[in-house]
């Protein structure tokens, strides 16, 4: 699997954090406070989450004034909805068994 | 040849320290393919029908185009789905090229998709749900 999707698998792979970026790709630009409201986590942990998020290029940060507004990096998923994408990790994947079972064969 | 313009092509492309030989039974051999592939009913002859039987569920319709022992081998890798959204027609091709240590191997998929929603051929198995829903998430306007 690329790299970029193994960055994007492991980021979402969090319930918790997938929910927030679920809920920001459905409701739009939120703050802090706001996607802790409804997080059922507390806000450094909201926080938390989102840096890593940010990090992985699925959420951006706006400052406004003393608050910053996250929003939803959606065209970041582009790659994994892609058949091609799809594909290649499917087929990288398969190879690794593919090399496995040869390995094996020798013996 | 003119191709549709949703037409996209994968490329993978390996050096594997076997012989020509031994990768061409491991690509061929029914009982060697579920080792690594899936299970299947293959058989090396143009114009076999088989089924590509993933452990997540989903079934591939193949067809075998071309076998050239120990250098090429196509099939067809269809992928049916009762929406027709998520369906994908493609081929795929074995290519080997012996090396001096081995076999260079050149898998390349070219698909076909009637429409821009996108499949879930692929088998990333307990990701497709979610994947979906980031699909139905992607198609909705910014």
């Amino acid at each position: 699997m690329s790299k970029a999707h193994d960055t994007i698998f492991r980021t979402l792979a969090d319930p918790t954090r997938r929910a927030i970026f679920e809920r920001l790709c459905r409701d739009g630009e939120k703050t802090v406070g706001a996607i802790t409201e409804r997080a059922g986590v507390s806000q450094p942990v909201v926080s938390k989450h989102l840096g890593v998020l940010k990090q992985a290029g699925l959420v951006r940060g706006r400052q406004q004034g003393r608050e910053t507004h996250y929003s939803a990096e959606i065209k970041a998923l582009a790659p994994l909805v892609d058949w091609t994408g799809k594909m290649t990790g499917f087929w990288e994947a398969r190879l690794d068994s593919l090399e496995d079972l040869l390995k094996r064969m020798d013996q | 040849m003119t191709t549709p313009a949703n037409t996209r092509t994968v490329v993978i492309e390996r050096d594997i320290a076997h012989s020509p030989e031994k990768l061409w039974r491991a690509l061929t051999q029914p009982h060697l393919m579920e080792e690594w592939l899936m299970k299947n009913d293959f058989q090396p002859n143009v114009g076999h029908k088989f089924n590509l039987r993933g452990e997540w569920g989903g079934v591939l319709d193949c067809e075998v185009l071309e076998v050239e022992p120990l250098e090429t081998l196509s099939y067809s890798w269809d992928y049916r789905h009762e929406d027709p959204a998520y369906n994908l027609r493609s081929v795929v091709t074995f290519t080997l090229t012996k090396t001096a240590t081995g076999t260079h191997l050149r898998v390349e998929q070219t698909g076909f998709q009637p429409t821009q929603k996108q499949a879930a051929a692929g088998a990333y198995a307990g990701w497709n749900q979610f994947l979906e829903k980031l699909d139905q998430l992607l198609t909705r306007p910014e």
